[in-house]
């Protein structure tokens, strides 16, 4: 059984579509990157999966359970963790502080066990030197690793990442990368948007291509970016290297 | 020694105005509600101490004892009920709506109660003061409620830093959205926070009640009392409340000693200083409009 799946997802804010029909499954451990181009709809995919927005008809299923009546906080406690593009951290509490609510209230954890499992998300997010720091007077990059330990301490066993490679220099996606594939062998599935396209090839085992809200190329990560839909709709008829550098 | 009589006393007036500006802070603060129904609903404390609290043979001192939990009760009902529904639509509404709230309470308590004024009977206690030499005295009711407003906002400032329903609440007045993605259900933390807020605005209420005459039109003049005390100490700030509290009661106090008329003009001078000086408040945080 797929551990997520879509079928027929749709969703339209007057005349705008920003999901079309969107088909598609992720199995425990996979990692899946998201690319098309700005206003394709891809982070209102992630808007719709959470639970910020309902789709207007379609299935939306974790496992074996329906989500469409299901709220963005039980969402999160049944394994959903997503990080937002424009990183959303409360910036009155302290790093720390963050990563403990997503462990008490995401991972439903108590007590020593709910400090320890904050702390080791700060950790796997390299975050952890500046625990007692205010998650208001971070940079970017800081702002962008908040984001991941606050959803890793959410205990998630799907993570949605939302362009969390953007503006970081080539070592931090390196470093990036590995971390997302220790979270992919830990078993955690990965959807991920993202724009740095070497940060996706160097990750994900299948890649999908969203354009107008609707799903344009689902497969490996090569051949779908190589593909004259993808092409057209996402990379402007440009081809993608060996390196994965468009 | 005229003036550390006038200084004394405006801190202890403004124990009462932090007590009474607290629940609201605490509204606007994760909410983003400015409650102007919350002077009202501290003359239906006083009022419920009034008329209901003898009911349960208790004497209206010890009203606390009913009146702090049943509006407790009474927060998180009316957020999850009427305030949330005006949160969902736009800020404009809630302003509405608890205005509208405001009108209704008033008119509720002139029919029921008349336009008599009433008091919470608290006894001897009321004349009973302490004498520090020849000019200063202390009231007793004074300096206790100036201790509950200091217990209450310590008491609020742990509980919102130190324990996980605390920090759901700093959370939400934060990004509800992120904390929902946390796990945090934000209506209920919601429902928390104007349960807090109305048990404090009760306190208010007794206090006011106990001080002075409550009768259905009082809420407007505390309201703006309260509302002075929240913008001179800043926004979101438990502290800046009872510090600026303390400022509006001394300058309040201040205008009282050159002539009775001048104590509520003292206030208003010192409040529309504070907005032109610092219009975050003395503690409150620069928001940088985008």
């Amino acid at each position: 059984m797929p551990l997520l799946q879509l079928e027929g997802v749709s969703k339209r804010f007057g005349q705008v579509v920003v999901a079309d029909g969107i088909t598609f499954q992720l199995e425990a451990g996979s990692s899946v990157g998201v690319v098309g181009p700005n206003g394709a709809g891809k982070t209102s995919m992630f808007a719709i999966i959470s639970g910020d927005i309902k789709a207007d008809s379609g299935v939306l299923r974790l496992a074996d359970q329906d989500l469409h009546r299901v709220s963005t906080p039980q969402r999160c406690r049944l394994g959903i963790g997503r990080t937002y593009q424009i990183p959303q951290p409360f910036e009155h509490m302290t790093v720390f502080e963050n990563a403990l609510l997503a462990a008490q209230q995401g991972a439903r954890r108590r007590g020593r066990e709910s400090y320890e499992a904050a702390y080791r998300a700060l950790e796997r997010a390299g975050l952890a030197a500046l625990a007692n720091r205010p998650a208001g007077s971070l940079a970017l990059l800081h702002r962008k690793r908040l984001e991941l330990a606050r959803a890793l301490a959410s205990n998630p066993r799907i993570l949605l990442l939302d362009e969390i490679a953007g503006g970081l220099t080539d070592a931090e996606v390196v470093e990036l990368s590995d971390v997302i594939r220790t979270l992919q062998s830990d078993g955690i599935a990965i959807l991920w948007i993202e724009h740095v396209v070497r940060a996706l090839l160097s990750t994900v085992d299948r890649l999908l291509c969203l354009a107008n809200g609707a799903l344009v190329a689902d497969g490996d990560p090569h051949e779908v970016l190589a593909s004259d839909a993808v092409r057209r709709v996402y990379l402007g008829g440009r081809i993608i290297n060996e390196s994965g550098i468009a | 020694m005229i003036w550390l009589n006038v200084i004394v006393s405006g801190v202890l007036l403004g124990g009462f105005y932090a007590l009474f500006a607290c629940g609201l802070s605490l509204m606007f603060g994760v909410m983003k509600i400015i409650n102007l129904a919350h002077g009202d609903m501290a003359v239906v404390a006083g009022y419920t101490a009034v008329f209901l609290v003898p009911k349960f043979h208790l004497p209206e001192v010890w009203s606390f004892i009913v009146v702090v939990p049943l509006f407790a009760l009474l927060g998180y009902v009316v957020q999850r009920t009427l305030f949330q529904k005006s949160i969902d639509r736009d800020p404009f509404t809630t302003l509405l709506v608890t205005f509208g709230l405001s009108v209704v309470i008033e008119n509720l308590l002139l029919e029921i109660y008349t336009a008599n004024a009433q008091s919470i009977n608290i006894g001897s206690l009321i004349a009973k003061s302490w004498q520090v030499n020849n000019t200063i005295y202390v009231s007793y009711l004074s300096l206790t409620v100036l201790i509950v407003s200091v217990v209450v906002l310590a008491a609020l400032q742990l509980f919102l830093s130190k324990t996980s329903t605390g920090r759901q609440i700093r959370a939400v007045s934060d990004d509800r959205e992120a904390a929902q993605l946390c796990g945090t259900n934000y209506r209920h933390i919601f429902g928390i926070a104007s349960s807090l807020a109305f048990a404090t605005v009760a306190l208010a209420g007794i206090a006011f009640g106990m001080y002075t005459s409550l009768d259905p039109t009082s809420g407007g003049v505390n309201l703006l009392y309260a509302f002075e005390t929240v913008v001179i100490g800043g926004i979101g700030s438990l502290w800046g409340t009872l510090v600026g509290g303390i400022l509006l009661g001394i300058a309040q106090q201040f205008g009282a000693h050159f002539n009775e008329q001048y104590t509520v003009l003292a206030g208003n001078i010192l409040f529309l200083i504070v907005l032109a000086i610092r219009p975050q408040g003395l503690f409150g945080k620069k928001v940088v409009m985008s």
